[in-house]
């Protein structure tokens, strides 16, 4: 499909994708739960800072940063994978290599079409965080602005994109379940959810740089809380990007070969 | 048009006896098998032909069906579609075609098949005026105005395929493949949507392919059968000259006024079945004349009617000749 077609197309497969999240809204809900992993680690953290900061966090600096990591998670979540796996099982991912448009892009409108629920949540816990904390945490200009709408966009992609990536494997190994949960082992570790990245020990912090978890959860997150100065998150925004662009190619690339075997031996 | 020159499509599948040590071997040394879904199959169709494309399970009709619509890739073979390759699966080619099976849908399953039909408008970029012109033409057809608000889920099969149907027509395709569309449903159902498909037919001229099981649907909508059995084509023709070729006798059913007894047929031709007061011949076709004249002259005779053997005893008559033609002689 031509991008002038796809663009088209676009409001209203955002509308219904939207729909379908709002038909889905018992099982988003609980998904929404299953997210406050930051706030159990908020608690821990904020016990053993009791008595003296870890690194560059006080008790009022971890609030902010697990606050600001529960609305990022909810920003930038996707679930594609488990959908890819789920049709490539039933057969259905034949309806979406006929219709004319990609369904990469398809699956990718349909994860975004969620987010507007998903603000029912992070509403409440972000007017809260204002009310205790204030407004001096926040960006504090434009570009910084700017620059947290880029993280946040970039910490999505990269999680749809591996998404896709798994959910392409499926077409290879009939199911890539398994490899969902080994993604979400580096997702826990790596990506600052859990852990704020720059605890980690130096060689483990280098390690994490490379690797794409970091720029999902923590980049957007040290954004939102101003914890950089401007070169630092310049040097970060661009290898978080550099990783959009890497993986977009990766994922296209496995996709594309995906199909091919899908076709040559059949679904 | 649809031209299919010598197309094979062979898998390759994964062989396991049963049992654990087998299991076990297989995770370090597996065996595969080359098996010939469709093997070197012909035929063309021509613009606006209804045709129906018949074979036992496994035979290689839905890999046919696959391959023509572009989700599976021939291993050898020339396919062409309208001209376009269905390979490539071309932004022209999937404007142009639709493969509605009976076992899988598109339709959005917990919103009202209204989101579908508008989801197929945006991404086949119909203009909204012909949107509306064709869904009330197919609402009225398929009689869906009470369907299509109620979600999905909420739909009886017969009512989901009715939309299914409808939701594979936004773009109104020019060729469109069927996969068992009647599978699972009653009877008034059945014939709604073979009605349906015909009018569809009829009004746009779009070519039609068509796998069932339900003869009736073959006799109803196709007056052309291509049959394959194991990936082989056995016929290619009318309906009426397959009936003719292989099973050129008639049936000739006549109902008594009171029981008759055996002696009283004989005669007039090989029984098929009996019952005290009717009885189905077997009669060959230059004798039916004959056969009846003799029967109304001798026997109480209430009513009449001389038909062609039914089409699934053509049809399994003509799978296991095909399979005997192919097997080695022991």
């Amino acid at each position: 499909m031509s991008l002038a077609r796809t663009l088209k197309a676009t409001p209203t497969l955002f509308r219904v994708g939207f729909a379908g999240a709002i038909a889905y809204r018992a099982e988003l809900f609980v998904w929404m739960l299953s997210t406050t992993m930051p706030f159990v680690m908020l608690a821990l953290f904020s016990a053993v800072a009791a008595e003296r900061p870890l690194g560059r966090y006080d008790q009022r600096e971890l609030a902010l940063y697990f606050l600001a990591t529960f609305l990022v998670r909810q920003l930038t979540g996707s679930w594609a994978a488990w959908e890819i796996n789920f049709e490539v099982r039933q057969g259905t991912l034949s309806t979406r290599l006929l219709r004319p448009v990609h369904p990469l892009y398809a699956y990718a409108v349909d994860n975004l079409a969620a987010i507007p629920l998903r603000m029912v949540l992070v509403g409440p816990v972000f007017i809260g965080t204002l009310l205790h904390f204030g407004v001096a945490w926040l960006p504090s200009s434009a570009a910084l602005w700017a620059a947290l709408f880029a993280a946040v966009l970039g910490g999505w992609l990269i999680t749809f994109l591996i998404n896709a990536a798994i959910g392409s494997l499926a077409l290879y190994m009939e199911s890539s379940v398994k490899l969902i949960d080994l993604y979400l082992v580096g997702f826990f570790v790596f990506s600052g959810y859990t852990i704020p990245v720059d605890l980690f020990p130096s060689w483990l912090s280098a390690l994490g740089d490379v690797l794409p978890f970091r720029y999902q959860i923590a980049l957007p997150v040290e954004v939102l809380t101003s914890a950089h100065g401007e070169g630092e998150l310049s040097r970060l925004l661009l290898q978080q990007w550099g990783m959009v662009a890497l993986l977009l190619t990766v994922t296209l690339a496995l996709w594309s070969r995906a199909v091919r075997r899908y076709g040559a031996f059949g679904g | 048009m649809i031209t299919v020159r010598d197309l094979r499509k062979h898998y390759r599948v994964h062989k396991r006896p049963p049992g654990l040590w087998a299991a076990l071997r297989s995770v370090v040394s597996r065996t595969y098998e080359t098996v010939p879904a469709v093997d070197g199959i012909s035929f063309e169709l021509a613009e606006g032909e209804r045709v129906g494309f018949l074979g036992p399970n496994g035979a290689g009709k839905t890999t046919t069906l696959k391959v023509l619509s572009g989700l599976l890739h021939p291993t050898s073979g020339e396919v062409r579609v309208h001209g376009h390759e269905p390979r490539r699966r071309d932004d022209g080619f999937l404007r142009e075609i639709m493969l509605v099976t009976g076992q899988k849908q598109q339709l959005l399953w917990d919103l009202p098949p209204a989101d579908t039909f508008d989801l197929n408008r945006a991404v086949y970029d119909v203009p909204r005026a012909d949107f509306k012109r064709t869904v009330d033409e197919l609402v009225d057809l398929l009689e869906l105005s009470d369907l299509i608000g109620k979600p999905t889920r909420q739909l009886s099969l017969g009512e989901r395929m009715k939309c299914e149907l409808a939701a594979a027509l936004i773009h109104r395709p020019r060729v469109l493949f069927l996969d068992e569309p009647t599978l699972g449903l009653d009877v008034n159902m059945q014939t709604v949507v073979r009605g349906f498909i015909r009018t569809y037919n009829e009004r746009h001229g779009a070519t039609l392919l068509l796998t069932s099981h339900y003869m009736d649907d073959v006799a109803a909508l196709c007056p052309r059968v291509i049959v394959i059995d194991k990936g082989v084509l056995s016929y290619d023709g009318s309906l009426e000259e397959l009936s003719r070729r292989v099973r050129p006798e008639k049936h000739v059913v006549l109902r008594f006024s009171r029981a008759v007894d055996a002696a009283d047929l004989d005669g007039l031709g090989e029984i098929v079945s009996r019952e005290p007061a009717s009885v189905t011949l077997s009669v060959a076709p230059g004798a039916v004349t004959d056969v009846v004249s003799r029967a109304l002259a001798r026997l109480p005779v209430e009513d009449l009617t001389v038909q062609s053997p039914p089409l699934e005893e053509i049809m399994s008559e003509l799978f296991s000749r095909s399979r005997a033609e192919r097997e080695p002689p022991a």
